[in-house]
């Protein structure tokens, strides 16, 4: 991947949030504080913005998505999502083309970076119940030797079906915690969004 | 003075907050870190590395948060702004404002802060 290709993957993030933002918020407001959708769409779109100049190398153009998502979020997606594109970010440093295994292990920090700010693990109805699959079936299938395309596939494959199940999930961290078993029956709107993100940049390989 | 930054993801309760400290403690660096920069709900990077920084008179700062984002916020800033001595405190937001505040104004050390702000998780309001 290149930097071009990380552009075209990120162009494609801003337009999937932009287009599910009301879809989000929707789900947010069932079991949250209503403003998922929302708020991760003003971060994009600040995101759009500073685009074209985001220039440099890979590692420098996360890093930057990262803080402005920080910034510009608001809501607990600010830092979890910024927490990952900042990680991702470190882990593709001064790197101006990346390798399958080079993104793996830049997704790996990511979703490390994400279980470390929400102090959050699977299980809980967060958006790790779709990230963490995702990420074993995707280190999985690279094991096996597949090619990038079929490696997304089964990382897409695995969040849709980690994004489902939080419907059975009693949250336990986030806003939804506080309804306790009332969470139950509804999706997550994180685990959605994450979903949601990976097929964008799937889209794009 | 040990600097008081109170973060909310409400502009308004972060403000109320603030004024309730002063009332007892007027003279005590407290700011307000509250909402979004475009006045939505949430929390901002931005407002509370700003805050901090103003509340900061070199004796270090004490970050109260009401719940979620807030707390992950504060993390970021801490991590950010790694040359100071800044203290997330997990203590009740009003009566560890207040006790903050007092303390604070009264010359304090950060420690002696952070203890009696921590005193306030358990101190009743209703006694039974």
């Amino acid at each position: 991947m290149t930097n071009e290709q990380l552009r075209a993957a990120l162009q494609a993030i801003i337009a999937r949030i932009e287009e599910t933002k009301d879809e989000l918020t929707e789900l947010d407001n069932a079991i949250g504080d209503g403003d998922h959708g929302i708020n991760l769409a003003r971060g994009f779109s600040a995101v759009d913005e500073k685009l074209p100049t985001l220039t440099g190398d890979l590692g420098a153009t996360l890093k930057t998505v990262g803080m402005i998502l920080v910034s510009t979020v608001g809501g607990a997606s600010g830092p979890l999502y910024g927490t990952a594109f900042m990680k991702a970010g470190n882990a593709l440093k001064g790197k101006t083309e990346a390798t399958a295994e080079d993104l793996l292990a830049a997704a790996n920090a990511a979703v490390e970076g994400i279980k470390m700010r929400g102090k959050s693990t699977e299980g809980e109805k967060t958006m790790l119940d779709a990230l963490s699959p995702a990420l074993a079936a995707a280190k999985a299938a690279a094991a096996e030797g597949k090619a990038p395309k079929e490696i997304l596939a089964a990382a897409i494959a695995a969040a849709k079906a980690g994004a489902e199940h939080t419907k059975d999930i009693i949250a336990t961290k986030g806003r939804a915690s506080y309804l306790g078993e009332r969470s139950l029956g509804h999706q997550d709107p994180g685990a959605t969004s994450s979903l949601y993100i990976l097929e964008a940049i799937a889209s794009t390989i | 003075m040990v600097g008081i930054v109170i973060v909310s993801h409400s502009e308004t309760l972060a403000k109320g907050v603030v004024e309730l400290a002063k009332m007892m403690a007027k003279d005590a660096p407290v700011y307000a870190a509250g909402g979004t920069d475009d006045g939505r709900l949430g929390t901002s990077f931005e407002k509370i590395s700003d805050a901090v920084l103003q509340a900061d008179q070199g004796d270090g700062c004490v970050l109260l948060m009401d719940m979620g984002s807030a707390v992950m916020t504060a993390e970021m800033v801490v991590e950010a702004l790694d040359d100071k001595e800044i203290r997330l405190i997990d203590a009740p937001l009003v009566e560890g404002a207040v006790l903050a505040a007092l303390e604070s104004q009264a010359g304090a050390a950060i420690d002696d802060v952070v203890a009696k702000m921590e005193e306030a998780r358990t101190i009743r309001k209703i006694e039974t």
